[in-house]
């Protein structure tokens, strides 16, 4: 099954039962054909009871735990069709995840960024500031997570700047220029949340306030790091605003395993499923799904994985759901709170003398 | 610490040696925190005089002519709380004397025995004696390894296998060598038609908690294959009913922790890939998962997660494992298989593999041998005299 099959559908226009109806038939032939054609994939179902003639309900469908990404190969095409891989920014003491894949997924994956992207801002391509150095694009075969993002947000770019140099200081002269020479347009902003942290406090180092009232920023991923910064997004909202005046900040949740189809923050902070992606909290006792309100471990759903089987996910994140197609903002589709990391484990046992970190 | 390499071994299990232990367990049995811990108890119980009368019996022979090796550099565990105090009693029992690098990690039953360590160095008749160990705590930054290395005469290292490398990078003197305890792997193996008919079958199913729960499964010697012997119908009713025993065990006494559901899905699946043929068996929830095999295969001990991750296969006998065996097997914990049949094994099949060999809920046991050292020979030298 291609996407193109999936018909034009405004990406939060479907309720409840349409889109699990929808999702259901995609995401079960997505994993028929990845058990075709992935055999670790065949391997790991056969091994916890897949049936691959049966039409699951997506909330039966197994799930991957997004770490095995970077513990086995997971690719569902012939090597020669891979055009890109991408890799995950690896948390500590973890394998970068490695995700494969061809021209179909990869254009894929931007036709699904592109449609959740501009319900937000708008189709108008408009000038661009990448909160980050050039170089984080430097490979366009071999992505890291950042510059998969950065790539995909570039398509709604009318022209580019990059707003940090190589050693991560602010560039401030072109960035000038920039705001100036397009002083009547809207400028994009975009950037992991970590480097636009990063960019925030160059500003403050090197004492310039740049006139970005007029700019929205689209951030997501590295809240992981900024959680040992104690930043909460509340207050790095309000900073933004205060050394730059930006004042429209969407934050989305994503992972590079699903790249493409990310969780869009909306006016009311929350972040929303579209219908090429679900999200199912999971109680970590028996994997049931949890409740509304009730925090739990995030499985993430997405139609775009195709040429690896990363469709159906369990991350390490932990989050709640807040509700289903009644958010004030009107989008329909689930939506949600990403509250945090799944702690490591503290086990007892004989194999640990060494108090510091062994590389 | 220089002072240290000047005091002379002394003979094993020499009279000091003996009433500086009792006076401890003493003091441990008077804590009243101490009777939290059962691992302190333990402890204590085992360093009594009278034990420790039957130990020497047991593992001195009386012709021989023992010293002490002399300074005994013991790297402990910081994950396990009382592990520290067991290695240290070794180097006493052995007539050594002793520095403890004990974790920075805090733990009330560590607290409790230096507490006691401490207490028994202000005794005027127990203040020579303990002038001969010292436990130390630094971080992995300080060289003090480096220096403790440079003066010991036998080096005692609780694994783990990167640990292992890390410590060795401190040379010794020439005389000197290393005791290991690198990473191992552990089974347990099932007799089905004398579990059938056992008469506490809970008292076997607790062993097995105690074996592996207790120690979130990350004990070297807590099982993580499950061997089945017996008839087939008896070993689909017996596993049935001991498993039903100790999840019951496990939900009512064990702390789940939530990373551990993620943890042994992705092992689960990493061994379905790296394996032929393996099923999820059906379990209630994530606090036991049950993967049976087709086969075992060499590189099982590869496929282990915590917290209550195990493998389960049914084998025509004892025979047929033999070849499964490496040198990374540790313990082989047993339920109703006669000793005589366990010896053969060991003599006519010679695995690779294999120190300890113990009762189902004897584990984790201490005892003067581990991971196949005679820790009261190794630590002592023997003096020819013809």
């Amino acid at each position: 099954m291609s996407i193109a099959e999936l018909p034009d559908i405004q990406p939060y226009s479907l309720k409840k039962a349409e889109k699990e109806k929808l999702l259901s038939s995609y995401l079960t032939s997505l994993s028929q054909h990845h058990y075709a054609c992935c055999e670790p994939y065949r391997k790991m179902m056969d091994g916890i009871g897949f049936d691959p003639k049966k039409d699951y309900h997506s909330i039966d469908l197994m799930f991957l735990p997004v770490q095995l990404f970077g513990m086995i190969e997971l690719c569902s095409v012939p090597k020669e069709e891979i055009i890109r891989t991408l890799t995950s920014s690896g948390t500590s003491g973890q394998a970068r995840s490695l995700i494969y894949l061809d021209k179909e997924t990869a254009a894929n994956q931007t036709k699904v960024l592109t449609k959740i992207v501009s319900s937000f801002i708008g189709t108008k391509r408009t000038p661009m500031t990448i909160l980050d150095s050039e170089s984080v694009i430097k490979n366009r075969n071999h992505l890291s997570a950042n510059a998969a993002a950065i790539t995909g947000f570039s398509l709604f770019g009318s022209t580019r700047m990059f707003a940090l140099n190589e050693q991560m200081e602010v560039n401030t002269e072109l960035l000038n220029s920039f705001i100036e020479k397009h002083q009547s347009e809207r400028i994009l902003l975009v950037g992991f949340t970590f480097k636009v942290y990063r960019f925030y406090k160059e500003l403050i180092k090197a004492g310039i306030k740049p006139d970005l009232s007029n700019a929205v920023l689209i951030h997501g991923g590295g809240w992981k790091k900024l959680e040992n910064e104690s930043v909460s997004s509340k207050e790095f909202n309000n900073k933004l605003k205060d050394v730059c005046g930006i004042r429209r900040v969407h934050n989305y949740y994503g992972m590079v395993e699903q790249t493409g189809s990310i969780y869009m923050e909306c006016e009311y902070g929350h972040l929303h499923t579209s219908v090429f992606s679900d999200v199912i909290i999971r109680r970590a006792n028996d994997f049931s799904p949890a409740d509304a309100g009730e925090e739990g471990i995030i499985q993430v759903l997405s139609i775009l994985p195709k040429s690896y089987p990363g469709h159906s996910l369990l991350t390490e994140d932990r989050g709640i759901l807040l509700g289903e197609d009644d958010c004030p903002c009107g989008r329909f589709g689930k939506y949600l709170k990403v509250t945090g990391r799944l702690e490591q484990a503290e086990i007892r046992g004989c194999s640990d003398t060494y108090d510091g970190k062994i590389n | 610490m220089d002072n240290l390499i000047h005091i002379p071994g002394e003979e094993p299990f020499s009279e000091n040696a003996i009433a500086y232990l009792d006076a401890l367990a003493h003091i441990l049995n008077k804590d009243p925190g101490a009777k939290n811990y059962p691992e302190v108890a333990t402890f204590a119980f085992f360093c009594r005089k009278g034990n420790l009368l039957k130990l020497k019996k047991k593992w001195l022979s009386e012709n021989s002519l023992r010293l002490g090796r002399g300074l005994v550099f013991h790297i402990t565990p910081s994950n396990m709380p009382v592990t520290f105090a067991w290695s240290l009693v070794f180097g006493i029992l052995s007539g050594n004397v002793n520095i403890v690098k004990v974790s920075s990690k805090k733990y009330a039953q560590a607290d409790i025995i230096c507490h006691a360590i401490y207490e028994l160095s202000k005794e005027p008749e127990h203040q020579r004696f303990s002038a001969r160990h010292v436990l130390v705590s630094y971080n992995a930054e300080s060289s003090a390894s480096t220096y403790f290395s440079s003066i010991c005469d036998v080096r005692i290292i609780w694994g783990g296998n990167a640990t292992i490398d890390e410590v060795r990078k401190n040379k010794l003197p020439p005389h000197s060598f290393d005791v290991t305890f690198a990473d191992r792997y552990s089974l347990c193996v099932i007799n089905a038609d004398k579990f059938n008919d056992e008469k506490a079958p809970e008292q076997v199913a607790s062993g097995f908690y105690n074996d592996t729960y207790l120690f979130d499964q990350n004990a070297c010697s807590s099982p993580h294959l499950i061997v089945w012997l017996g008839a087939d119908e008896n070993v689909e009713t017996a596993k049935r009913k001991f498993w039903k025993i100790v999840y019951d065990l496990a939900k009512a006494r064990y702390n789940f922790q939530p990373h551990s559901a993620v943890d042994k899905l992705t092992t689960f699946y990493y061994q379905a890939v790296q394996s032929e043929g393996i099923k999820k068996a059906d379990m209630p929830d994530n606090l036991i998962w049950r993967t049976e095999l087709k086969a075992v295969s060499k590189d099982i001990d590869k496929y282990r997660c915590y917290g209550g991750y195990f493998s389960e296969y049914k084998a025509s006998s004892l025979k047929e494992l033999a070849n499964v065996f490496s040198n990374k097997f540790q313990t082989l914990s047993y339920y109703g298989i006669e000793k005589e049949v366990l010896i053969r094994f060991i003599t006519q099949l010679k695995p690779i593999g294999i120190d300890r060999i113990v009762p189902i809920g004897k584990t984790a046991d201490f005892s003067l041998l581990h991971d196949g050292f005679n820790l009261i020979d190794t630590l002592s030298r023997e003096i020819e005299l013809i």
